[in-house]
């Protein structure tokens, strides 16, 4: 390999930039209206965002009693699908199975899109985001060890930042027809793993740490946890993967999927074994702290608002499991898609509000206040959901035409396309 | 070579100090004197550009030998509120929307004292209620206590003398605390608190009572600017029936030692190993 100089470097990368640029430009009518929809929900959720600051948090439903509500919840959700978009690598690496390692990179652009999202969740929650700066050393002050959230702040950005140098330097490489450098990338992809499992773990700490909350203090969580996770994020990237078929010369064997289904499936069976071992403790040995868990399933009184949001949780987790163990359903793409929506929804309800609200209610002192996101809640949440589409779509829009040898930088291209991608991940 | 390296240091130096200046407050945790002083002047020139008011802003230290301790007289306590309204005016708390730093709950007789009965709401013709007997529950200063230990930045803390504190300047309003605090006794700004002009509390403390800004959280102090000053906390003075106690636990004839040596004595949820310096008690 020739000696890159500074200047080689830049013009290397303005050709990279340029043509991305090109690309994302490029594309038909479907392409431009997802665009404007995912446009159109940014600007309403801007506009929300900037009333909530100008008026304080009180224009959301969070109040002394509930003071955590749908962001938190969507923020917990989206670090599971964060960290399962890479825990594909698992089987990828340790089974050497060639269909699901080409996917992987895929599995990291999500990764980046969903904690760009987790990170925007917390940013909207705070009540001084101007204050922001008061957590970053050494203008501000971390306090590490002690508190999980300082924790969480560094294991989310740390694997932010790898994935985003492993996804864009096996482009970008793949880009010139160079073959990512192998002593950087192995690594890293190995770190990404236990890191994965990490951030879902310390989000999950985050809770299970405060006696305050019987709910949340509850040993079963990190593992569930991360159950819920290894089904939800899967069940996003199976059906991108199948949209990227359908729109693109993308290939993915349906083998690929249905072993992910099946993966899924496990996943799903212990997300609802665990489920049933805390329900079984907290019915059986019927303390006080089994409040929370009534509140979730049955309500207390009149509050039940949360009552079908739990049953709903439970039937679209069933009806999944059910799709994914049978393997008729789970290679037939439209009863594979139902269980792929049933995991998202059913699994987006219960680490969402299932996971958040009951934990907060009854508060502290018995008292129930019954949470229920007001509509500026529901349009900041639609508009960082559009912002983290917006990347992911836009990331795909270079990297697929990358793998696929279609975008490439012709000056210097002397290695086949496909082999240059298709080699991306092997770890030898 | 050795000049150079000197200069280009003391430049960088010089340069990251700019930024420090520039990036705002710093922590108010164990801040030198002389910096506390400039923090403290910045505070009242700001409350009397805002407030068009002179606050006076205090920067009392924790005297030594010193540990504050509370208790509260469950048999005498009617549930009046005096007390609620008492620190309400006493710690400047918005009165649009109201923040109570002090919470009473009517419970049953029958029950006991059991939270999941408890109401909050009240609102007899006449305390205290036939068959009920009544809580009040504010910060119980724990020793042990968990909201401190969650704060992401270290904007609150126990001070030596057993207070629990917030650097509202400091706190970013991330209420992990308020998730982590098993008595609800940390509240949160909402939106901007408001108070009549007329009702401010000039006399105020700069990790107590004085004026808050909107996003952050808030909570008693057993009247810091009080207790440091050899004053009784608001809620003690106003009680009618003497059911509030106040002192150091470290001066072996205080009345609180008195109370917590030989009368029955309780702490809520003492299976969460808070160690509250918050006693509950049966004189009669």
């Amino acid at each position: 390999m020739p000696h890159e100089t500074a200047v080689d470097s830049i013009r290397l990368f303005s050709g990279f930039a340029r043509g991305s640029v090109k690309l994302i430009l490029r594309g038909n009518r479907a392409y431009w209206m997802w665009l404007a929809f995912l446009g159109a929900l940014i600007v309403s959720g801007v506009l929300a965002y900037s009333e909530q600051v100008r008026f304080g948090l009180g224009l959301t439903a969070m109040r002394d009693q509930v003071s955590w509500g749908f962001y938190i919840g969507n923020f917990t959700f989206l670090v599971g699908v964060a960290a399962a978009a890479v825990v594909l690598v698992i089987p990828a690496y340790i089974y050497n199975w060639k269909p699901i390692r080409e996917i992987v990179i895929y599995g990291e652009l999500l990764a980046i899109s969903a904690i760009t999202m987790c990170l925007m969740f917390v940013m909207v929650d705070i009540g001084r985001p101007d204050r922001f700066w008061h957590l970053i050393p050494p203008f501000g002050f971390l306090n590490f060890p002690s508190s999980v959230l300082a924790w969480d702040v560094m294991v989310l950005n740390l694997y932010f930042v790898v994935n985003f140098v492993v996804a864009t330097h096996i482009l970008y490489r793949a880009f010139h027809g160079k073959r990512y450098i192998k002593k950087l990338v192995v690594p890293l992809v190995l770190l990404s793993v236990p890191m994965a499992v990490g951030i879902h773990t310390v989000t999950a700490f985050l809770y299970n740490g405060l006696a305050a909350r019987p709910y949340w203090n509850s040993s079963i969580l990190a593992p569930q946890f991360l159950a819920s996770a290894f089904c939800s994020g899967p069940a996003i990237l199976l059906v991108v993967l199948q949209l990227l078929r359908r729109f693109t010369r993308f290939e993915i064997q349906d083998a690929a999927i249905s072993k992910i289904a099946e993966l899924m499936a496990y996943a799903m069976f212990l997300n609802l074994f665990l489920h049933g071992a805390e329900a079984f403790k907290e019915f059986y040995s019927n303390t006080q702290h089994l409040l929370f868990t009534r509140y979730w399933y049955f309500g207390i009184g009149a509050h039940r608002t949360l009552v079908p949001y739990a049953w709903s949780a439970v039937g679209l987790n069933l009806l999944a499991f059910g799709l994914f163990i049978s393997p008729t359903t789970r290679r037939n793409l439209i009863t594979l898609n139902i269980g792929c929506l049933a995991t998202y929804a059913g699994v987006y309800i219960e680490k969402g509000m299932g996971l958040i609200i009951p934990g907060l209610t009854p508060d502290t002192l018995g008292e129930i206040y019954e949470y229920y996101p007001t509509v500026t809640e529901l349009r900041v949440a639609a508009g960082i959901f559009a912002v983290g589409f917006l990347l992911f779509t836009l990331m795909l829009k270079v990297a697929v035409p990358i793998s696929l040898g279609e975008f490439m930088d012709k000056t210097e291209a002397s290695t086949a396309p496909d082999a240059v991608f298709a080699g991306a991940h092997t770890a030898q | 070579m050795v000049s150079r390296r000197l200069f280009t240091q003391s430049a960088a130096g010089a340069a990251a100090g700019m930024i420090l200046t520039a990036c705002g407050p710093k922590r108010l945790y164990e801040a030198p004197k002389d910096r506390l002083k400039a923090s403290i002047a910045e505070m009242e020139r700001k409350y009397k550009e805002q407030l068009g008011k002179d606050i006076k802003v205090s920067d009392a230290g924790p005297i030594p030998g010193v540990h504050f301790a509370y208790a509260l007289d469950i048999s005498r306590c009617i549930g009046c509120r005096r007390c609620v309204y008492a620190c309400v005016a006493e710690n400047n708390q918005s009165r649009d929307p109201q923040i109570h730093w002090i919470r009473v709950f009517e419970m049953e007789k029958e029950k006991g004292v059991d939270f999941s009965h408890a109401d909050p709401y009240y609102n007899p013709a006449e305390v205290p209620e036939e068959g009920h007997f009544y809580i009040p529950v504010g910060c119980q200063q724990c020793e042990n206590p968990p909201c401190t230990k969650v704060c992401p930045t270290g904007a609150t803390w126990a001070e030596k003398d057993g207070i629990v504190v917030i650097d509202y300047d400091w706190c970013i309003g991330c209420r992990y605390c308020m998730a982590a605090c098993p008595y609800g006794a940390r509240h949160f700004n909402w939106t901007q608190p408001t108070i009549p002009e007329n009702e401010i509390n000039p006399d105020t403390h700069y990790l107590g009572n004085r004026p808050r800004p909107k996003g952050v959280v808030e909570k008693c102090t057993f009247c810091i600017q009080r207790a440091r000053n050899g004053r009784y906390p608001a809620c003690v003075e106003v009680c009618p029936v003497g059911a509030r106690k106040f002192g150091n636990i470290l001066d072996a004839d205080s009345e609180i030692r008195y109370i917590i040596e030989h009368k029955r004595v309780l702490v809520l949820k003492e299976e969460l190993n808070t160690v509250p310096r918050f006693f509950y008690f049966y004189a009669t």
